[in-house]
This record gives structure tokens, sequence and C-alpha cells, in this order.
């Protein structure tokens, strides 16, 4: 057993346990933390697979930042009491989660089933990678060469997301002045 | 056991030694400085200078009873202190330490790991130190831990940004994230002025991001005049007001190692990191020639290094009993109004004068 495969099983393991943790725990908190756990597992897959940038990216945004603030809004607002109690839920809630999850199992045992067929490897092999400069020369010149139009596109779209965040947010007062 | 695993054994080990030793002397020049630079002894009565006052403290925090407070949450309260040191010691990792050799036809390098991704390992592993401090105020179950880490979840998101800023004109300029590349690029020589030659450091091409990425990584440390997590005079001892003995010691050691990883960094990106000090380039010449020339000149990087790592070491003491604290919306705006655009305008600026040709 080499060692990439034995890793594989540790960080694969971790992800599971820590999605179940998510859904399962009744903490808000818990649930939060056992994301951060999972987001760091999948770093881990990342890193196994060879692409060290996505890795680091997902640690440095999704772990290090996103996850921080959803911490940090899960603790300001302060839920204590735990909600959402299956015994307590409708039927027709039961009902239509029931077949959520037999159609995302559906889906998984068909992907797990074909999974020979549909692995291609794409153009950029590990060999071309090393050659061209290593992950994150690859990533940014066809982020900021080829795909520039899109990536501006999409930082106007985040730009409208924040400016219409704060127009909703912002709260005016009685006499018209903004707060 | 190959010679290149053993090599990396033994830079491992060396790394961790050294940070660990980085705590007991740390201890005694933050209470020495302190009392220094208050005009008092400070504790001077355990051996030559009250040198073995860090092994007393060491001793008792050792035997100290750990018992946790009836009302935390237990498992997140005992995981806590260990989500903070160990991504300290982890964050060191990528830092040089000295130079390259060749030895018996392969090339050795003084850095535990030479990584693809170089600094952004560093920021992505130091921003999970801050789960730690979450994770502490929040299993407390007490108003005032809970109010300290909400601080530091705050201060850690707003300042990753200036910090990460702050180094993309470095990084611009070097065209590498290695930290390897980006010291060993730091050798060149930028201008002579009658005859004196002034190295190709990143302060003197880069003062602007030097500046912010110093300010930023007080507030990343949570070190005065940021340690708003702690503010002990507004929240007693904020995030790890309900710990005790070794597990305090954990969170104390977790900030001594990062303030040692925020020098390193400060070191190999901006004062050109194993790079000889002036004089130190003479007396390695001395050995030129001789059996163990490479041997010596690696020697006597390390401990330019060491030295720069060092002087770093004491400005974060210096600073921290010097300024008062800053007040949190102060904080805030600092980092927001004041660093972030700074931050903007020095990387459209470097990237004007890379266009230029000037740098």
């Amino acid at each position: 057993m080499n060692l990439g495969f034995f890793a594989f099983c540790v960080f694969s393991t971790i992800a599971i346990f820590g999605a179940l943790s998510v859904v399962l725990k009744k903490n808000p908190v818990s649930s939060a933390f056992a994301l951060v756990m999972v987001f760091f597992a999948f770093a881990g897959l990342y890193a196994l697979i060879g692409a060290h940038l996505i890795a680091a990216l997902q640690i440095l945004v999704y772990t290090g930042a996103i996850m921080v603030l959803f911490v940090f809004v899960i603790m300001l607002l302060n839920q204590d009491t735990p909600v959402n109690d299956l015994k307590e839920s409708s039927g027709l809630f039961k009902g239509v989660a029931a077949l959520a999850l037999a159609g995302l199992a559906m889906i998984l045992i068909h992907t797990v089933l074909r999974a020979q067929d549909i692995v291609a490897v794409g153009q950029l092999t590990e060999e071309k990678i090393t050659a061209q400069g290593g992950n994150l020369r690859v990533v940014s010149e066809a982020l900021f060469s080829d795909h520039v139009f899109h990536f501006e596109l999409t930082s106007f779209l985040l730009l409208g997301a924040i400016v219409s965040t704060v127009a909703l947010a912002k709260r005016k007062t009685a006499l018209g002045g903004e707060s | 056991m190959s010679f290149e695993m053993s090599f990396m054994m033994i830079k491992i080990a060396v790394v961790l030694a050294g940070l660990l030793a980085v705590v007991p002397i740390m201890l005694f020049v933050e209470r020495r400085g302190s009392a220094l630079l208050q005009n008092r002894l400070g504790p001077n009565r355990m051996g030559p200078f009250g040198m073995f006052q860090a092994a007393c403290d060491v001793l008792k925090f050792i035997f100290k009873e750990d018992s946790p407070p009836g009302h935390v949450n237990k498992f997140y309260y005992s995981l806590a202190p260990w989500l903070a040191v160990i991504p300290a010691f982890m964050t060191f990792a990528v830092i040089p330490f000295a130079g390259s050799m060749s030895w018996n036809g392969s090339e050795a390098i003084f850095q535990v790991a030479n990584l693809d991704v170089g600094i952004l390992y560093c920021f992505s592993v130091a921003s999970l130190g801050v789960y730690g401090i979450i994770m502490a105020g929040w299993a407390s179950n007490n108003k005032y831990s809970l109010l300290g880490s909400l601080r530091s979840s705050a201060q850690m998101i707003s300042y990753e940004l200036t910090l990460g800023l702050s180094i993309v004109g470095i990084i611009m300029v070097f065209q590498s994230v290695k930290l390897g590349d980006i010291t060993a690029a730091q050798g060149e020589t930028l201008v002579s002025i009658a005859g004196l030659d002034i190295p190709k450091w990143g302060i003197f091409i880069q003062p602007v991001g030097f500046i912010i990425f110093l300010i930023s990584v007080f507030a990343e440390t949570n070190r005065l005049p940021f340690d708003l997590p702690e503010g002990e005079s507004e929240l007693i001892a904020g995030y790890h007001l309900e710990y005790g003995s070794m597990r305090f010691a954990l969170f104390m050691m977790a900030e001594f190692i990062n303030m040692a990883v925020a020098s390193g960094l400060i070191t190999s990106l901006f004062f050109g990191g194993w790079q000889l000090l002036p004089g130190f380039g003479w007396l390695a010449g001395q050995f030129a020639g001789t059996e163990h020339a490479q041997l010596i000149l690696v020697f006597f990087q390390g401990v330019s290094f060491v030295i720069k790592v060092a002087f770093w070491m004491w400005f974060f003491v210096w600073v921290r009993w010097t300024l008062p604290r800053f007040r949190f919306d102060q904080l805030m705006k600092l980092g927001w109004k004041v660093l972030f655009p700074i931050a903007l305008i020095n990387v459209f600026v470097t990237g004007l004068l890379i266009y230029k040709g000037v740098l």
C-alpha cells in the first residue's frame, strides 16, 4: 500500500464523516466546524491529485475566509435552541426529502458504475503542466489571457451583488437621512 | 533510508527545534524587554539575568492542575489550543533559512518544502489558525470569550486581505511565488552609490508594500497595538479567559511561533532572507577554497537569517510595549479605509513601473 492511497483513505474518511456531521449535528456552530473539516479534507484530496494551487486556494478562500464569516454570523445570531427536529416535521416534508435522497443516490450509483467511461484525461497532463512552469503559471495564464472577458464579467457580477447587498441592508431613518 | 529522506528529516527536526526554542527565549525577552522599556527590572532572580525564569514557568505550566470549568463545551474546548498551535508550526515549512549547496552530486536546499504555490501555502495555513481562537472563545461559553473570538474573526478576515495585497507587488517584481526564488533574487545589486552596493531587497523596491505588510502582520498575530481579541482591560483575557495550565501555554506558544513565522516572512520577502549581512561576505570569503567552504557559507547564511528574524522578533516586543491599543472601530477603519486602498494603489503603481521598465 503506497502513501498516496493511505492519504486518500484518511482524507476521504474525514470528508464523509464531516459531511455527515454537518447534517446530523444539532448545534449550528458544530455543523459549521464540521463543514470546515470537509473543506480541509477536500483540499487534501486536491493536493493528492497534483492540483496544489486549487488545494491552497480551497483552504485560503473557503476554509480561511468564507467559513470564518459563516461561523461569525452564526455566533452573532447566537442560535442556541436546536430547530428542525425530524420528529416534528410534516409527512410531506419527509416524503419530499426521501424522494430527493433516492434521486441523489441513483445519480451517485450511476456515476460510480460508469466511472471507467467518464475518466478522460484533458489536454493538460501533469508533465505538460510541469513543462509550462507549474500549476500557478498555467492557471493564471489561462485566466488572465484566454478567459479574461469571463473573468471581468464575473467581477462585475460580484460587484453588483455587493452593491445591492449594501443597498438592501442600509436602513433609512424617519427623517429621510441614511443611518 | 535514502539520503534525501534523511536530509528531509534533519531539516524538519531543525526547524521544529528552532521554533520550540523560540518560546522560552521569547518569554525571557518579552519580560526583560518590557521591563527595560518601562524602566523597571523584571524577573531577575533565577539564574544569570533571570534567564531560568522561563524554565520555571514551563515547569509551573506542566504541573498545574488542568481542570476545565464545568460550563464549557468539553470537546471543542480541548481541541481549540491545538488548532491554534499546529498551523503556527506548519507555516514555517516554506520559509528558506539558508541558500543551497551541492552535496554528493545532488542539490540540497535548506527549506522544508519547496512548494509550487510557495507563499500561498503560508497564507492558507495561517488562516486556519483563526479557528483555534474562534473555537476557544465559543466553547468557553463566556460572554467575554465570545466577544474576543468575534473580534478576532472580523479582524483576521479584514487584515488577511491587506496582507495578501501588500505582497502582490513583490510577487510581480520577482515573478515568482516561491519564497526560495524571491530570496535568491534579492541577492542582486539594485544600484551602486559611491561604490556602496545597495542590494535588491524587497524593502528598497516595495517600501509601501512593506509598511502595509508590517501593519497587517501585527493584526494577524494579535499583538499590540491590535490585540483586541485579548484586550485585557475590556475583555479580561478574551478568548483564552477560561484556559489554564498547559492549554493556556499552547495559546502562548502559538502566539510566539506566529511571531517567529511573521518575522521569517518579513525577512524573506523584504530583507533578503538568508542573503549575507554586511561583513559576513568578507568573513565567509576568508574560508574560500578550503574543504568546507560551501558548508561555511551556508552556516553564515543561516546565521544572517537568524539575526534578521531575531531583530524582527525584538521589533514585535518593542512595539508591544510602546504603542497603546487601538479601539475596534479604529482598527476596522484603518484596515478597510486606509490600508486597503493604499495596497490597491501600490499594486497599480508597481504594474505601471514594471510596464515602463523601471523595475
